[in-house]
């Protein structure tokens, strides 16, 4: 089934364009990299397909429901419930533990605290950092970071996740290891996600690559149309 | 990238002990999951050549059997062979010649910017399915440590090739310029 979509989506900022009218479908359990130069649009399609940004022109649906004209706190409630959000910074709250921090978003949807708290454990514990649960993010190290929000963002089992450069402030080794539990865990719960990177072997994680430019998808050269030399491999 | 040393692979497998052909063969192919697996010709006549040179000395006693009976055993010469090759730095890179960076030269050279973009688009699309299916195998949790590492061999090379080959797809008309003035 058909997770995401979105129809001839347009946005500028102000005089600037950003998307000149995008067209792409997610399906169901599907993970998808949205690739491209610096500018390209990445960020603002992925902005617009998690409802943080409603799209000038086109439409953006969710499972069926054009989302893109729904008010705010529609949005919001759509987000806290059915999508995760991971940004390249963890972006965890300075002032609360890493617990504390993964279990927001299930606190934040109506579970009880013990509940929550319960499941932030394992979910540290999967991303290994539960030794780190009751650490503020200051004390910790930008990969320890990262681990904790990818956790905070897997925690409600979301049907999208949406990665914005996930592992872009990481080494090599670590962002592999927070990428491969990230897919192994998406995979085991059938969670689509949105994976914008500019580093071509983050993208192929994914099952499918997009490459935008200039705020348009680059439909050149995605499939192999030409033989392979030697008929090798 | 250089070429595969296969004797200095079988003069290091032997440094453990002597061990039969079809043992070389089977070791080879375990320690280099990634490589072209190597034929039993190929290992005879390596050791064949080893011998020859004082490298290797056949250390069974069935001889008279053929090859395939004959365990072989690392020299004093062979090991000092060994230790030569493993303490000497390979030259980074000493001539940017790959195929794939010659193909572009050659389609600038005697066609237009289309040809040579729809090359380096193919190879491009070529590039990101093989980088895809190795990380697949690395990712895989059955992997071993060998599989792994070997995998990020190829993958450390696939990704380089890719950042490549998009900055030429973007630079290829000014470069056409320059070779077409
Ligand atoms: N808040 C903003 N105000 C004004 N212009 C913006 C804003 N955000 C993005 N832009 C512009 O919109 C275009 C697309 O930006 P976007 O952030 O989507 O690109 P990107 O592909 O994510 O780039 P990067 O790889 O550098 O993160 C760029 O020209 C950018 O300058
Ligand atoms: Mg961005």
């Amino acid at each position: 089934m058909t997770q995401l979509q979105a129809r001839g989506v347009v946005r500028a900022y102000g005089p600037t364009p950003a998307l000149r009218g995008v067209t792409l479908d997610v399906a169901e359990g599907e993970i998808v990299a949205v690739t491209g130069p610096s500018g390209c649009g990445k960020s603002t399609l992925l902005h617009c397909l998690a409802g943080i940004l409603r799209p000038d022109v086109g439409e953006v649906t969710w499972r069926g429901h054009r989302i893109d004209t729904w008010s705010e706190a529609a949005r919001s409630r759509l987000r806290r419930t059915e999508f995760g959000v991971l940004f390249q910074f963890g972006q965890l709250v300075a002032e609360l533990t890493a617990a504390e921090n993964v279990s927001l978003p299930l606190l934040l949807a109506g579970t009880g605290r013990r509940e929550a708290r319960t499941a932030a454990l394992t979910w540290l514990e999967r991303f290994g950092v539960a030794d780190l649960a009751d650490v503020r993010p200051g004390e910790m190290s930008g990969g320890q970071q990262q681990r904790c929000a990818t956790a905070r963002a897997l925690v409600t089992e979301p049907r999208v996740l949406f990665a914005d450069e996930p592992t872009g402030a990481l080494d090599t080794l670590t962002g592999e290891q927070v990428l491969t539990q990230l897919v192994r865990l998406a995979r085991e719960q059938h969670t689509s996600v949105v994976l914008v990177t500019h580093e071509p072997r983050i993208a192929a994680y994914a099952d499918r690559e997009i490459v935008l430019r200039d705020g348009l998808v680059d439909h050149t050269g995605l499939g192999l149309d030409v033989p392979l030399a030697g008929g090798a491999r | 990238m250089g070429g595969v040393s296969t004797p200095h692979v079988l003069l290091g497998l032997l440094a453990g002990g002597s061990r039969h052909g079809y043992d070389l063969k089977r070791a080879h192919d375990e320690r280099l999951p990634r490589a072209r697996p190597l034929a039993f010709g190929q290992v005879y006549a390596t050791l064949g050549r080893l011998q020859r040179d004082g490298l290797v000395t056949a250390a069974g006693q069935d001889r008279a059997a053929g090859p395939d009976r004959t365990a072989y055993a690392l020299t004093g010469q062979g090991r000092a062979t060994l230790d030569e090759w493993l303490s000497t730095v390979e030259p980074p890179m000493p001539y940017v010649a790959s195929t794939l960076f010659t193909k572009v030269v050659v389609a600038l050279l005697v066609a237009d910017v289309d040809r040579a973009r729809s090359y380096l688009t193919a190879q491009r699309a070529a590039h990101s399915a093989r980088l895809r299916e190795l990380t697949r195998v690395k990712a895989d949790p059955a992997a071993t440590l060998s599989d792994v590492v070997a995998a990020d061999f190829a993958i450390a090379h696939l990704d380089a090739d890719l950042r490549w080959l998009r900055a030429t797809l973007d630079r290829v008309a000014d470069w056409h310029r320059e070779v077409h003035p």
